[in-house]
């Protein structure tokens, strides 16, 4: 079985908690708070103003430059406020808020439930489609959709891949997806396949999820999709990192930054995103709503839920039973690459796929030790870097050194902090490093 | 009670390894010699081990608390570890103040001279053995004193090597349940190996490190043989792999983390390096072991081969 080619680790998935609880579609908020950055990229500007009334769908913020994405209003209602406020991290963001007024829907936006799988737009009409609708990657990494799919002159797309990995623990909102939206997610290739113009998609499936995988088997061989194929890989963290997805399926390796996935042929896609694409292309539904996973082990009731953007991650985690005595961390994301949310009343966007709720005791650091130079951090690397030295080099600001040991080649999967039993935070340092000789490449390029 | 949000940059969670686990780990993998040498050899083994271990941990203690004023750092077990090292690389006989200024050695100037646990470019425990060989070489090729019932003399290797007996006479299976004169803890070959089995599955060490040394060395041995022929071809590989420190050092200590490569290649040639000086001194050099001149020469080359073995960048070839 397949995998990707170096590093890795096996932290325990945790997924009992919600891969059994069915998708729910949570009950429409009273007040949404919708920041303008939502996506990798530049903010969107807002185009409503306070006051103004808005209908479910309608477009209320404008993208700002080609890596950028619109944004839709999730409900219907008044706006409040168009205002800063802290996000989840406590950054202060801009924010659209609206108050609900009903579900008053846009009206050119298909509402109904059943499938629609034709489709003879031409590519250039599906990344407009994609691009007005405000679609962005929903695996975390919130890359616009459109920007991804316009491929430069001169290169080629092969092969599409789905990331139906979802290796971080705990979460399921991917796996419910799959289980449950099978069809909206391979029409959602068919479509992205036909944008890029290509004959392949391979939908990577960890084969800790075999029902997922035998599920999608079934309904490509019943609706006859043509092309597409579901591959399972072996279980292990980070296989969900595109460039370990790319490896793991098609053998071949992108090389370091700057180069893209598309060097090699290949565009990954996240499941979600997929279903996303679909409504986007085939019902002209922004993206308004998405399937997120609250879970924890001390949380009361662990699901996955279908919910407006904008929604709080508090009332999310009321409605799992609220958060857990003591000591507690809750994470926009899973324990892996998930960021601690600081402000709980701060708002549920687009690369949200789950919250994990973790208790003081699960999420405690040990002591720092000193280096014992156990190379275990190197064998963990999936980017074959040397952990322990860059994080000696961060902290001894020895930068340009930092640099040469392609500090910037390290995608923050967090396999060195883990694996390591001096428990140093080797990840902390190493990001301060990547991020400072990221800020002195761009200040080289300026000059230039 | 209420509940409190704490936050942290990722990740959120840890594998739960710890370096008092791995000590652990060296420690329960060496405890299958150390009772195959206190069968063969008596109480005497367990006193010295225990003496070496106990002035191991307290040196650390005490330069730690009193000379570097920092908090002790003895319950990462890495001075218990050096402690039972130095132990199984003497005679069992050896007198207690020996044992001590060994100790002395190992932990203060091969360990704590340079920062302490992960800092020291050398192997502590071997430190204090090299010293003790140069200070003290009859006490420590005595493998007599105070041990009653144990045959006299010298190690095979020095047998070997004087010409006293040839190697088609040894008794390998003999040998095997730790029936050769030799420090204290190098003979119990048989249960060197299921220590250094366990420590593979634990993932404590890998592979590359002993295998590349015993193979390099009985390869070696292999060449040498090979103008003899006949039983020579197999027997002397094995001599070579089983007598003298051969398997206690290519599984504990020439796999001791600061001082062995980071990347798989580098402990590949850090192997074969320690396999063929090893044969180099035991068949051509003054003294009839090499094993710990050989780790100790490696240990010296680690930096070099670190600087230049480095691992695999991603996308690139």
């Amino acid at each position: 079985m397949r995998t990707f080619p170096i590093g890795g680790i096996h932290p325990s998935d945790n997924k009992k908690w919600s891969k059994d609880m069915a998708i729910e579609v949570m009950e429409l908020p009273d007040e949404v708070a919708i920041p303008m950055i939502q996506h990798i990229g530049a903010p969107a500007i807002p185009i409503v103003a306070k006051g103004d009334k808005v209908l479910t769908g309608q477009l209320i913020a404008q993208a700002s430059g080609f890596v950028s994405a619109n944004i839709h209003s999730p409900i219907s209602g008044t706006v409040k406020a168009v205002d800063i406020f802290p996000n989840g991290q406590g950054l202060h963001r801009q924010m659209i808020v609206i108050t609900r007024e009903g579900d008053e829907w846009v009206e050119s936006i298909d509402r109904s439930k059943e499938l629609k799988r034709e489709c003879s737009l031409t590519p250039a009409e599906i990344i407009a489609k994609i691009k007005d609708a405000g679609v962005v990657g929903m695996g975390g990494a919130t890359f616009p959709t459109h920007v991804k799919l316009s491929i430069p002159d001169g290169q080629k797309a092969e092969i599409l891949i789905i990331n139906g990995v979802e290796c971080e623990p705990y979460l399921t909102s991917d796996y419910r997806t799959m289980l449950e939206r099978g069809e909206e997610l391979l029409t959602g290739v068919e479509i992205l396949m036909r944008a890029l113009r290509v004959e392949r998609a391979v939908i990577g499936v960890e084969n800790n999820k075999p029902d997922a995988v035998a599920h999608l088997r079934e309904l490509i061989a019943k609706g006859n999709y043509r092309g597409i194929e579901v591959m399972a890989l072996k279980t292990r963290y980070p296989q969900g990192g595109e460039k370990q997805l790319i490896a793991a399926i098609t053998g071949r390796q992108v090389a370091p930054p700057p180069a893209l996935p598309i060097s090699v042929g290949a565009v990954v896609c996240n499941a979600s995103t997929s279903v996303a694409v679909y409504e986007a292309v085939q019902k002209n539904k922004p993206l308004i709503e998405r399937v997120v996973t609250i879970t924890g082990k001390d949380i009361a009731h662990p699901s996955n839920y279908l919910l407006r953007f904008g929604v709080s991650f508090k009332s999310l985690i009321a409605k799992a039973g609220g958060l857990p005595e003591g000591d507690v961390k809750v994470l926009n994301g899973g324990p892996m690459m998930g960021r601690s949310v600081v402000a709980i009343d701060a708002p549920i966007i687009k690369g949200c796929s789950g919250v994990t709720i973790i208790s003081g005791a699960e999420a405690e650091r040990g002591k720092e030790q000193a280096c014992i130079k156990c190379a275990k951090c190197v064998s963990v690397c999936p980017m074959g870097l040397e952990p322990y030295l860059l994080a000696k080099l961060a902290r001894k600001q020895l930068w340009d050194r930092a640099e040469e040991h392609n500090t910037i080649d390290c995608i923050e999967c967090g396999c060195c902090s883990y694996t390591c039993p001096s428990s140093l935070p080797l990840l902390d340092y190493i990001r301060i490093g990547k991020q400072t000789v990221m800020g002195n490449i761009r200040a080289r390029a300026i000059k230039k | 009670m209420a509940s409190r949000l704490f936050a942290a940059p990722s990740p959120h969670i840890h594998g739960g390894e710890s370096t008092r686990r791995i000590m652990g780990d060296v420690v329960l993998a060496l405890l299958p010699a150390l009772c195959v040498s206190t069968y063969v050899l008596g109480w005497r083994v367990l006193l010295t081990t225990a003496i070496a271990v106990a002035a191991c941990v307290l040196f650390e203690y005490l330069i730690q608390r009193f000379m570097f004023k920092r908090s002790s750092t003895i319950g990462d077990l890495s001075a218990v570890v050096t402690g039972i090292l130095l132990a199984f690389n003497l005679p069992a006989g050896i007198p207690w103040w020996i044992i001590i200024i060994g100790a002395l050695v190992a932990i203060g100037i091969g360990k704590m001279t340079f920062g302490g646990l992960g800092c020291n470019p050398f192997n502590p425990a071997l430190t204090g053995r090299i010293f003790l060989l140069i200070a003290y070489p009859v006490q420590m090729t005595d493998w007599t004193t105070g041990i009653p019932d144990t045959v006299s003399g010298s190690t095979m290797l020095a047998d070997v090597k004087a010409g006293v007996y040839g190697v088609s006479e040894i008794d390998f299976v003999a040998m095997l349940g730790g029936h050769m004169n030799g420090s204290l803890g190098e003979i119990g070959s048989f249960a060197l190996i299921l220590g250094g089995i366990y420590l593979l599955c634990r993932r404590v060490i890998t592979w590359h490190i002993p295998v590349s040394i015993l193979a390099t060395m009985a390869l070696f041995a292999l060449c040498v043989a090979a103008g003899e022929g006949g039983d020579m071809l197999y027997k002397l590989p094995l001599f070579h792999i089983l007598a003298g420190g051969a398997l206690l050092g290519a599984i504990f200590m020439a796999t001791d983390y600061s001082t062995s490569p980071m990347t798989h290649t580098g402990m590949l040639i850090y192997g074969v390096g320690i396999g063929l000086i090893t044969m180099i001194i035991r068949l051509w050099g003054a003294y009839p072991e090499g094993m710990s001149f050989a780790i100790f020469i490696m240990n010296a080359a680690t930096p070099l081969i670190n600087k230049y073995c480095r691992p695999k960048r991603f996308g690139t070839k």
